[in-house]
């Protein structure tokens, strides 16, 4: 099962490297992991997605919560949540492809931020499985390059993650 | 007070009231130690390899309930440390490890004697901590000690750059009464609802059980746990780690658990209804096979650390919090509510143990012309009255302490259970000597063990801990040769040496006395007049008998109760 866990942790300087070691010391899977200072500069925002059974899943967080400086942290799958990534996608784009690629990134809402006469960049938000979505309609061969944030998640409602 | 950084670290230990430092010295660390220069207040105990200072420590934490803590310098000094950091770690004890490291303008430049030791240590200890601020050096210091202390104890390092402690530059100091950490708050009490819920399934049990663990010894719980086992008339085991924390005497206990552990304890464990696991973690060790593992049992779990609950066996009533205040709180709603198990099936219970207790498990040839390194343990703990602090290294001998001395009181059984580190013995030993002058301190080891931290006899010279070791020599690693014996067809790779040092002269060489004893006639007089010997380290070297095997023994892969008993024990013939 696929979870996303959010950490609130002290903005130190090693709390990314305690954070993954954990992972890596006791074999949980990680498979996006996300990183950046919140409105309070000492806290920082972690998003973490990573796979495993139920009982995989508590060891995981109370592993993390075990960390001393992870300050709070909830697992956001279980309950009512957005999730958004961001894709930077470069693809070849030459002849009729042109349009083509312009209409089904218009479909999935992206953007072309950038154009050759060769290639366009796209932008695109979402949850991963539409950007999944997304580059399988593409046309084998097609793709140039493509760059993933990782998830990253908020919950729905007012209540929220915070200290 | 306006203090250097050098001057921080040692006043800041002055006022945590740090009565020992273990360490030794280094480039990074020269400020500090001029710091520590001509003062008495903390002593300094100078060993002989970075690895002997945590193990004293280790053991002086052990034996005090306070931290333990180590100095040392940066690199070598620090890599040397981590074998000991892991023991610790592994068993939940406290130690602030103070390293130096190289200037921070040059850290990450391959500095000479650098190394990542925050990195290198980060997966061993509980928190560690670069200080890059001398101003925050004091309170790092304090929230080291707190850390280390609470919750579920564990070292706590503190890697400070040489810049750091420039005696040159002072800065003003102030060493806080408490911290408090947003991040880390460890739970005392456990909740209410769930104490109800666990003092309701002990009423119901008809087959219960009691297995504590170390946490009930770190915990400062033994009284607690010895007024609840007595008021419930229930049957005790103890893990490894555990042990001393229930009178090993008394009839209600019967004794360790686990791999070597007793026949009736496993089979107790392995038939019980009711589960009352407190302060232990369900260790491999412990458990045997986990499918099998208490199949007909309902699981109550206490313990400080919520992710040792439910991490192997799935756990019914869980309690988070201290032992403590969470046994108090148990036993008053025990008491209060009046509920008690049924006494008829409690001694249906009781008569069924009796008749495992029967087989005498632990039974061994005392006739032998050869000395049973069991006979040693049993006279050791004759002669000590079970009060004796006893440290081990790692293997036979640890099993046959944990079998055959029966401790009496908490704190005085110190091995490394967890990480299983050979060479922790001696060292340890030192560090209990140290903390407590009066009492008999008795390292036993084998020698194979003894040889990986030799060079503390030197130490133990110096500070005069006249420890005595009783040395089990049975000229081979004992445990690995058992296993296979047992699993390899008797191929006996690589567990002999066939150089072995004369431990007598050996002893005698470090300023000790040493003794040889071959006759099993020998043993008790040997030792008597070792421990008569008050103000001398004496090094006894038992020759014992080198077939020896530890029973009973779950093999790797069995349940807890396919025990392997000794062949001259036989449950069909005794138990029918």
């Amino acid at each position: 099962m696929r979870h996303i866990i959010s950490l609130l942790l002290e903005n130190e300087a090693g709390a990314l490297a305690r954070v993954a070691s954990l992972f890596a010391a006791r074999g949980y899977n990680i498979e996006a992991l996300t990183v950046a200072p919140t409105e309070d500069e000492t806290v920082s925002r972690m998003t973490i997605v990573t796979c495993g059974d139920e009982r995989i899943i508590e060891q995981i967080t109370k592993q993390l919560n075990k960390l001393i400086d992870v300050i709070k942290l909830l697992d956001i799958s279980g309950s009512g949540h957005i999730e958004r990534e961001l894709m930077l996608l470069k693809v070849r784009a030459r002849g009729e492809e042109r349009e083509e690629v312009k209409r089904l990134a218009d479909i999935f809402r992206g953007r072309i931020v950038d154009v050759t006469s060769q290639a366009y960049v796209i932008e695109m938000t979402g949850d991963s499985a539409k950007l999944d979505a997304f580059l399988a309609n593409l046309a084998p061969g097609q793709i140039i390059e493509v760059v993933r944030s990782g998830p990253t998640g908020i919950l729905r409602g007012e209540r929220g993650l915070h200290l | 007070m306006e203090l250097s950084g050098a001057e921080i670290v040692v006043q800041a230990l002055k006022d945590e009231g740090v009565e020992f430092i273990f360490g030794y010295p280094g480039g990074a660390v020269l400020h500090i130690y001029d710091a520590l220069f001509g003062q008495e207040d903390v002593k300094h105990v100078l060993v002989r390899h970075e690895q002997g200072a945590t193990h004293m420590a280790d053991g002086y934490a052990r034996a005090t309930g306070r931290p333990g803590v180590v100095l040392a310098t940066s690199g070598p000094g620090a890599t040397n440390l981590v074998t000991g950091i892991a023991t610790a770690y592994m068993d939940s004890i406290p130690l602030v490890v103070i390293t130096g490291q190289v200037p921070t303008p040059v850290i990450g430049s391959d500095a000479f004697q650098e190394c990542d030791t925050v990195g290198i240590t980060r997966p061993c200890v509980k928190h560690n901590y670069l200080v890059k601020d001398r101003r925050k050096l004091a309170e790092t210091i304090k929230k080291a000690f707190y850390i280390a202390s609470t919750g579920r104890p564990g070292p706590v390092l503190v890697d400070i750059p040489k810049d750091i402690t420039d005696p040159n530059i002072k800065v003003p100091y102030h060493y806080p009464q408490s911290v408090s950490l947003r991040s880390y708050k460890p739970k005392v009490k456990g909740n209410p609802r769930q104490i109800r819920k666990a003092a309701d399934l002990i009423a119901s049990a008809r087959k219960p059980m009691i297995y504590s663990g170390g946490g009930v010894v770190l915990g400062e719980a033994a009284s607690e746990l010895t007024e609840l086992t007595r008021w419930l008339n229930f049957p005790i085991t103890n893990t490894l780690m555990g042990l001393g924390a229930y009178p090993g005497s008394d009839r209600q206990f019967l004794g360790m658990l686990g791999m070597h552990g007793t026949y009736e304890a496993n089979m107790a464990m392995h038939e019980c209804d009711v589960l009352i696991a407190i302060g232990a973690r369900f260790d491999d060790r412990v458990t045997g096979k986990l499918d099998e593992f208490c199949p007909y049992a309902k699981v109550i779990h206490i313990d400080v650390d919520p992710a040792s609950i439910a991490k192997n066996v799935p756990v019914d009533v869980p309690i988070v919090g201290q032992v403590k205040p969470v046994l108090s709180e148990l036993i008053s709603l025990l008491k209060s509510s009046g509920h008690r198990p049924d006494p008829d099936a409690l001694e249906a219970w009781w008569a069924q143990i009796e008749r495992w207790r029967s087989l005498d498990c632990l039974r061994y040839d005392r006739e032998s012309a050869l000395i049973k390194p069991q006979y040693v343990i049993e006279q050791l703990w004759e002669i000590t009255g079970g009060n004796a602090y006893v440290t081990s290294d790692v293997g036979q001998h640890q099993m046959w302490v944990a079998q055959y001395y029966r401790f009496e009181k908490p704190r005085r059984w110190i091995n490394s259970g967890g990480l299983g580190t050979m060479g922790f013995g001696m060292p340890s030993a030192i560090g209990v000597k140290l903390a407590h002058p009066e009492e008999e301190v008795v390292c036993v080891t084998g020698e194979a063990s003894i040889q990986m931290c030799i060079q503390e006899l030197s130490t133990a010279l110096q500070y005069k801990a006249p420890i005595k070791i009783v040395n089990l020599n049975n000229r081979y690693m004992g445990m690995v040769r058992q296993w296979q014996e047992f699993t390899y067809e008797s191929r006996y790779s690589h567990s002999y040496m066939d150089t072995i040092p004369d431990f007598v002269k050996l002893a005698e060489a470090y300023g000790h006395v040493g003794m040889r004893i071959e006759k099993p006639e020998e043993v008790r007089p040997a030792l008597e007049q070792a421990i008569a010997m008050k103000d001398r380290l004496v090094f006894l070297d038992f020759i014992t008998d080198r077939t020896e095997n530890v029973y009973p023994m779950v093999e790797a892969g069995k349940a807890q109760h396919q025990m392997r008993l000794p062949p001259w024990i036989s449950t069909d013939r005794e138990l029918a």
